[in-house]
C-alpha cells in the first residue's frame, strides 16, 4: 500500500516542502529511507519503529520503503520523524485526513513529540506552498502561529496526533494568543551615557542613515556602552523584518534567548576569538546561520576590531556589500540573510594610549604603522562614520549638568529621518546609496558643492572618502528635514570622515 | 643617467660627492641610484620616526619651500619626519636624496616603497652599504654621518633625547655644518631633544626664511614668493566669536572636541561645522587621535 505525508526541509533560512512517501510491499521485513538523507534521518527509523509500537499501533512486518521527495535535495535533521510515522501508519491502512496538512516534529521512543529547530521558516515555506494545516510539537506552536493564514496544531504525542487526524479525538487548534505583548529586551539607554556629545551624535547619524560606525578610543572610554546604546535608538522592526529575524533565530534554536515576537533589532557582539563558521555560518552539512545572520536587521558590534583575524574581517565584505552571505558547499550553496549595521570599536594604537593625557603610549613607530594599516583596507571603505571617543574624565562622569537625552527622543528623530529616506530612495537607507543614485539624491546647495571641492583639495580626499562624506551629509540633511544638502551638513560630515592611513 | 641601475662610485671617482671628503674617514665607495647628482648644495631635514601630526605638517611645509627654492633636501627615508621631508621636497618641485642604512636595492621601511620610487624618478638614493645589505641597527649611526657630510646644514624638526636625528646633528656640528632646530613645547618628551639642541646653540627656526638667513651657502637664493600648493589663509576669527573661542581653547595643545563642546556649551553639530571651517582655513589641524590643535600660519603649511 502507498501513503503520503508532507514535511519540510531547510535550506539556509528557507524551508523547502518535502513529500514523504511510504510504500508497503510484500517481502522480508525491512525498513529503508531514501532521498539524500543524513544520519539523523537514517536513525529516524529506530525512533519511528519504537514510537509506533509504544503508541499502541502495530509496526508492519513487511517490506517498508520511505522516499523523501524531491529526492535530489539534501535533507537533514529530526523534523521528519513525525511525517514519516504518519506516512507509515497511512500505508498500513489507517484512515488519516492529510488534505492540506503538513507535519514536523521529532519523536521520542515513548511516542511523545519533541521540539525541533527552524519551525518558523518551515511554516512560512509550507504556507506559501499551499499548506493550510500544520502539526508541530507543542513547544513550537507559538512560533508557527506567527505565520498568517495557517491553522497550527500543537501535538503532544503521536497517538494524540493520530486521534486528531482520524477525527476520533480532535485536538484544539492553537489559538492566536490575544496579541502577545511585544516581548522586550533590556537595552542600555542613551541617557545613561554621560558626556561624549560627539559620540552620541555619531550614534544618532549612524542609526538614522544605517551607516557603519567605527569608534576609536582608549580602553575604558565606554565604547561598548555606546554601542549598546545605539541599538536603543534604532526604531522597532517592521512585522516582515521581525519575522525574518525570528526565522534565523528559529533555525539556531535560539528563540529562547530572543522571543519570536520581539520587535527590537537584534544586537550581536561576538568576541574576536570566534571561529569563521561561528561568525559567517556553516558547520557540518548544510550551513547554520552564524553571528552575521543573527545580527540580521540589527547591529553587529565588533569590539577590538584589530584583534579579529584578518581573514574574518575579509569575510565581512560580502555581507556589507550584498546584505547576505552565500556559503558554498560541495552539496549545494545556501544564502543566509545578513543585513546588519556594523559598529566597530578599536584602540587608537596597540597599547591604546596614543596621545593619552594620563599615560604615555609605548608603541614603536613600526608597530603603529602596521596597526593603522590594519584599520584601513576594504572594510574601512564601508565605514562611513569614524568618531574618536576620549577617556571619560572623572569629573564629567559625576557632573550634574544638563539632563541627558533619552533614547526614545532620539529614536523619534531617527524614525522621521528614515521615513524621508525611504520615500526618496525607494526603500533604501542612505548608507546603501552609491554613485549616481547618491549624487542625484543629494541636491547639494552651491555652498555645499564649494565646500566639498575645497575639502577634497586641502584634505586630499579620495573618491571613496568623498562619497562617504556625501552619504553622511545626506543623512544629516534628513535628520534636519531638509530636502537639499547644505554647506553645514557637509561641514559636519567632514568631521566624521576619519583619517585615512597614508 | 639611468634611473634603475645602481652605480658604484669609488672614492675620488667621477661623480664622487666632494663633501664626503670632509669626513675624518670617508667611505671607500658609495652606491647611487636615481636621477639627480647628490653633489648639489643641500639641506638635511631629519627628525624622529615617532612624531606629532603637527611636526609632519611643519616638515612638509619647510621642505616644500626648500624644494621650490631649488635646494636639495637630504634625509634618511625613515618613517615620520624623514618621509615627510622627502615628500615635501618633491611636492615643492625640488629634488631629494635619501641616504640609506641598507643596500641600495633594499627598500626599508617597506611602507615607503612608493616614496622611494618617486625619489628614484626625481631624486636619488645613496648608501655606502653594498647591494643586498639588510638594514641593521648599527648601520644607521654610520648613515647619519653621511647625511651630515653631504649637506650644508641640518634641520632637526622633532626629536626626543634618544632620537638618531641628534647623532646626525652632532656629526654635522663636528663637520662645521650649520645646525638648526624647530622649537617644540617643553612639556613633551618628543621635542626634548630638538629643544636641547637650541639650548646648545642651534638656530631656532620660526619660519622658512630663517633657514635661508642662517645658512651662508643659501644666502644668495631667493625665497620663493609663495609656497607651491599653499593658499592664502583667511584671517583669524575675532576672539569674541565662537570660532575664535574654539581657537583660544585649542591653542594650548591638542584638545578633544568633546571637551570643547562642554566648555563652550555648543552642540556637536554646530561645533563640528566650526571645526571643519577652521581646519580648512588652516587655523586648526586634527591629530591622529581625533583631537584638534590651533596652529600659526607657518605651522599650518599656509
Amino acid at each position: 500500500m502507498f501513503a503520503m505525508a508532507v514535511g519540510c526541509a531547510l535550506r539556509g533560512v528557507a524551508g523547502v516542502p518535502v513529500t514523504v512517501e511510504a510504500d508497503l510491499a510484500n517481502g522480508l521485513p525491512n525498513f529503508t529511507v531514501v532521498g539524500l538523507t543524513d544520519r539523523a534521518i537514517q536513525e529516524a527509523r529506530e525512533r519511528v519503529r519504537a514510537a509506533i509500537s509504544n503508541a499502541g499501533f502495530e509496526f508492519p512486518q513487511r517490506r517498508l520503503t520511505i522516499n523523501l521527495a524531491p529526492a535530489e535535495l539534501p535533507k537533514e535533521g529530526t523534523a521528519f520523524d513525525l511525517p514519516i510515522a504518519l506516512a507509515v501508519l497511512g500505508s498500513c491502512g489507517k484512515q488519516l485526513d492529510m488534505r492540506g496538512t503538513a507535519a514536523v516534529g521529532e519523536l521520542a521512543l515513548d511516542a511523545s513529540v519533541r521540539a525541533v529547530v527552524g519551525v518558523l521558516p518551515m511554516a512560512r515555506a509550507l504556507r506559501a506552498a499551499g499548506t493550510r494545516r500544520l502539526l508541530v510539537p507543542e513547544v513550537n506552536a507559538a512560533e508557527a502561529m506567527l505565520v498568517e493564514g495557517l491553522e497550527v496544531v500543537g501535538v503532544p504525542s503521536l497517538p494524540a496526533c493520530v486521534g486528531h487526524l482520524d477525527g476520533s479525538r480532535p485536538l484544539r487548534t492553537a489559538l492566536v494568543a490575544a496579541a502577545p505583548p511585544p516581548a522586550s529586551v533590556r537595552e542600555a539607554d542613551l541617557a545613561d551615557v554621560r558626556g561624549q556629545p560627539f559620540a552620541k551624535r555619531a550614534l544618532e547619524i549612524a542609526a538614522a542613515g544605517g551607516h557603519n560606525l567605527l569608534m576609536v578610543g582608549p580602553p575604558g572610554s565606554g565604547k561598548t556602552m555606546l554601542a549598546q546604546a545605539l541599538v536603543s535608538v534604532l526604531p522597532d522592526l517592521e512585522v516582515d523584518d521581525a519575522l525574518e529575524v525570528a526565522a534565523v533565530y528559529s533555525l539556531r534554536g535560539a528563540l529562547r534567548e530572543r522571543p519570536a515576537t520581539c520587535a527590537r533589532p537584534p544586537f550581536r557582539a561576538p568576541h574576536h576569538s570566534i571561529s569563521r563558521a561561528g561568525l559567517v555560518g556553516g558547520g557540518s552539512g548544510l550551513a547554520q546561520p552564524g553571528e552575521l545572520s543573527l545580527a540580521h536587521r540589527g547591529m553587529l558590534f565588533l569590539d577590538e576590531l584589530c584583534e579579529f583575524p584578518r581573514s574574518l574581517l575579509e569575510s565581512l565584505r560580502q555581507p556589507l556589500e550584498e546584505r547576505s552571505i552565500t556559503i558554498v558547499r560541495s552539496r549545494g550553496s545556501v544564502v543566509l540573510p545578513a543585513d546588519f549595521a556594523l559598529v566597530a570599536a578599536a584602540n587608537p594604537c596597540p597599547c591604546g594610549y596614543l596621545e593619552d593625557s594620563r599615560r604615555a603610549c609605548t608603541c614603536g613607530p613600526r608597530e603603529l604603522a602596521v596597526y593603522q594599516a590594519r584599520l584601513s583596507g576594504p572594510l574601512r571603505d564601508r565605514i562611513d562614520l569614524v568618531v574618536p571617543v576620549p577617556r571619560q574624565q572623572y569629573a564629567q562622569l559625576f557632573a550634574t549638568g544638563a539632563p541627558e537625552e533619552h533614547s526614545a527622543q532620539v529614536r523619534d528623530r531617527v524614525s522621521a529621518a528614515r521615513e524621508r529616506q525611504r520615500a526618496r530612495n525607494r526603500g533604501a537607507l542612505n548608507a546603501a546609496l552609491e554613485g549616481n543614485r547618491l549624487v542625484d539624491g543629494c541636491h547639494p546647495e552651491a555652498g555645499a558643492t564649494a565646500l566639498l571641492a575645497t575639502a577634497g583639495e586641502r584634505l586630499a580626499l579620495s573618491a571613496r572618502a568623498y562619497h562617504r562624506v556625501l552619504r553622511v551629509a545626506r543623512t544629516l540633511a534628513d535628520l534636519e528635514g531638509s530636502e537639499r544638502v547644505g554647506q553645514g551638513h557637509v561641514g559636519e560630515a567632514l568631521r566624521y570622515r576619519g583619517e585615512e592611513a597614508a | 643617467m639611468s634611473h634603475d641601475a645602481a652605480r658604484c662610485i669609488e672614492r675620488g671617482g667621477v661623480g664622487w660627492p666632494p663633501r664626503l671628503e670632509d669626513l675624518a674617514r670617508p667611505p671607500e665607495r658609495v652606491w647611487l641610484r636615481g636621477a639627480v647628482d647628490p653633489a648639489h648644495p643641500a639641506v638635511a631635514v631629519v627628525g624622529a620616526r615617532r612624531c606629532s601630526e603637527v611636526a609632519i605638517r611643519v616638515t612638509e611645509w619647510l621642505t616644500r619651500t626648500l624644494g621650490a627654492a631649488g635646494v636639495q633636501v637630504i634625509s634618511g627615508l625613515a618613517l615620520g619626519i624623514d618621509g615627510a621631508a622627502h615628500r615635501g621636497a618633491l611636492a615643492g618641485g625640488g629634488s631629494s636624496v635619501a641616504v640609506l642604512g641598507c643596500g641600495v636595492d633594499v627598500c626599508y621601511p617597506r611602507q615607503h616603497r612608493p616614496l622611494r620610487d618617486a625619489l628614484l624618478a626625481r631624486g636619488s638614493v645613496l648608501t655606502e652599504e653594498p647591494p643586498g645589505q639588510q638594514p641593521q641597527p648599527w648601520l644607521f649611526p654610520k648613515r647619519n654621518r653621511l647625511i651630515a657630510a653631504l649637506c650644508v646644514a641640518v634641520v632637526v624638526v622633532e626629536a626626543s633625547e634618544r632620537s638618531g636625528a641628534l647623532s646626525t646633528a652632532r656629526h654635522a656640528a663636528d663637520l662645521g655644518r650649520e645646525v638648526l632646530a624647530v622649537p617644540g613645547t617643553i612639556s613633551s618628551e618628543i621635542t626634548l631633544g630638538s629643544n636641547r639642541l637650541i639650548q646648545d646653540g642651534a638656530t631656532p627656526i620660526l619660519e622658512a626664511a630663517d633657514v635661508f638667513a642662517a645658512v651662508p651657502a643659501l644666502a644668495g637664493r631667493a625665497l620663493p614668493a609663495g609656497v607651491p600648493g599653499s593658499t592664502t589663509r583667511p584671517p583669524r576669527p575675532a576672539p569674541t566669536t565662537a570660532a575664535g573661542r574654539v581657537l583660544d581653547l585649542a591653542a594650548g595643545g591638542a584638545v578633544h572636541p568633546d571637551e570643547l563642546a562642554l566648555r563652550l556649551a555648543l552642540d556637536p553639530a554646530r561645533l563640528a561645522r566650526l571645526i571643519t571651517e577652521l581646519e580648512l582655513g588652516g587655523h586648526l589641524v586634527s591629530t591622529a587621535s581625533g583631537r584638534v590643535q590651533a596652529v600659526t600660519a607657518s605651522w599650518s603649511g599656509r
